[in-house]
């Protein structure tokens, strides 16, 4: 017992060290699985207020490009609905699938491997995990952790990040995976190697996503190249959002994603 | 116990996290050259403290770091490890003079201070980058980023401690 004592005391750096560490790597690995540990992002109470804090002196600089990128989605949106060829009968409530709530974004990084995004709407603003967000251009990630006014938001630039996405015009989907390059490209597996492919192609959202709509534009095909199995293709696509400039998002819900999801569930049982 | 030192470390402290946070991780410069500044910490804290104390202060500041920029906890291991590497470093570097009761940083010559800060940053950007990417076959990734972020880190904390240093001549 003596002996154990001692060797406590005369190690009681090295084991303090040691750990610490530990700490430190259980932390860290157990959020390598799908979803970051609660507490452990910048969408607290006392990260997200100063961050909100200096958003709030740096907005104004670029106010006057913001209102000039807001004015011209108002554009492409009042052009759309003023040459709809029909009037049609308004919606009934209980026909919405998805609701929007905007949002703005206080913190960006994708100089990591694992970019977050932090935006200044959370629990309070009934914003929930799995909720996908977008800006004016295309899509920016999925929401991963909330507190009670601010939400972290998982970028497309994240090493974990798996988007369902297709070409425009077919039916052939993939996934969208980042392979932490470069900020302006992403990559899109998993296409078969049938399918009609060309440079400059639109890529978008898929169907088979519960968190966004489908159709929402992603980028363009910059080169693509078959797989090591020579029978997928392996596709960059350019992104339609600077990823380095983000200020105004808009977050999405799909009201009926815990229907879709318990019948997958149920389905996957059966099996 | 509670010293003017104590409350200098504070300060630095919750300077170093609001600098590097506000700051230094939106740099990216050329894209991802985001400097590490806040390590400075672990240069400038008195060598004569508790080390249980030092090791602890240490584990907080990257945390803090790492939950600011949703890093998991990887600043806190790096920073905890060039926090227990520092004694043998010192020894390393400055020799028997720094068991000495009256040996201070700023006695030592500029070579020591630079060679001591740079271990220092090596030691963390190599244990970041490589929980950070966390495979072998981007070892030359892991490199690079060390490399050249360390390098930009090395010469924003030369111009800090340039800035701040307390000589009384």
């Amino acid at each position: 017992m003596q002996k154990i004592i001692n060797f406590l005391i005369r190690y009681k750096t090295f084991l303090l060290y040691i750990f610490l560490l530990l700490i430190a790597f259980v932390f860290t690995f157990q959020s390598h699985s799908y979803h970051q540990s609660k507490f452990l992002n910048s969408a607290n109470y006392i990260s997200g207020s100063i961050y909100q804090l200096s958003t709030n002196s740096t907005s104004y600089f670029d106010l006057r490009e913001e209102n000039e990128s807001l004015l011209k989605e108002n554009e492409i949106l009042r052009r759309r609905l003023y040459n709809k060829q029909s009037s049609e009968i308004p919606i009934i409530d209980s026909t919405i699938t998805y609701t929007v709530i905007t949002g703005q974004v206080v913190k960006n990084s994708y100089a990591n491997q694992r970019n977050y995004v932090t935006i200044n709407k959370g629990r309070a603003d009934s914003i929930t995990q799995d909720m996908g967000v977008i800006t004016d251009k295309g899509i920016l990630g999925i929401v991963e952790g909330t507190s009670n006014s601010f939400a972290s938001v998982q970028s497309i630039l994240n090493d974990k990040s798996r988007i369902n996405a297709k070409i425009k015009n077919s039916n052939h989907f993939g996934s969208l995976i980042w392979d932490t390059k470069s900020y302006t490209t992403v990559q899109l597996i998993d296409i078969p190697r049938l399918a009609p492919l060309s440079i400059g192609d639109t890529i978008l959202t898929g169907a088979s996503s519960s968190i966004f709509p489908e159709n929402i534009p992603i980028g363009t095909i910059s080169k693509f190249d078959l797989d090591s199995s020579k029978s997928f293709y392996f596709i960059d696509v350019a992104l339609f959002n600077d990823m380095t400039n983000i200020k105004n998002v808009y977050i999405i819900k799909n009201l009926n994603r815990e229907e879709i999801e318990n019948l997958e569930l149920e389905t996957k049982t059966d099996d | 116990m509670i010293s003017s030192s104590f409350f200098i470390n504070l300060l630095r402290f919750t300077l170093l996290v609001l600098v590097q946070t506000l700051v230094f991780n939106r740099l990216n410069f050329f894209g991802f050259i985001n400097p590490l500044v806040y390590i400075l910490f672990i240069y400038w804290y008195p060598i004569k403290e508790n080390r249980t104390t030092f090791l602890i202060t240490s584990f907080l500041l990257g945390f803090c770091v790492d939950i600011f920029s949703d890093t998991l906890a990887i600043n806190a291991a790096a920073t905890v490890t060039i926090a227990y590497f520092r004694p043998v470093l010192m020894r390393f570097v400055f020799g028997v003079n720094y068991e000495f009761q009256s040996f201070k940083l700023n006695s030592s010559t500029k070579a020591q201070q630079f060679t001591f800060l740079a271990l220092l940053i090596v030691i963390h950007h190599i244990t970041y980058f490589t929980l950070e990417i966390f495979s072998f076959t981007n070892s030359l990734l892991i490199l690079q980023k060390t490399l050249t972020i360390g390098l930009a880190t090395l010469i924003l904390c030369l111009l800090f401690i340039s800035l701040f240093s307390s000589r009384k001549e």
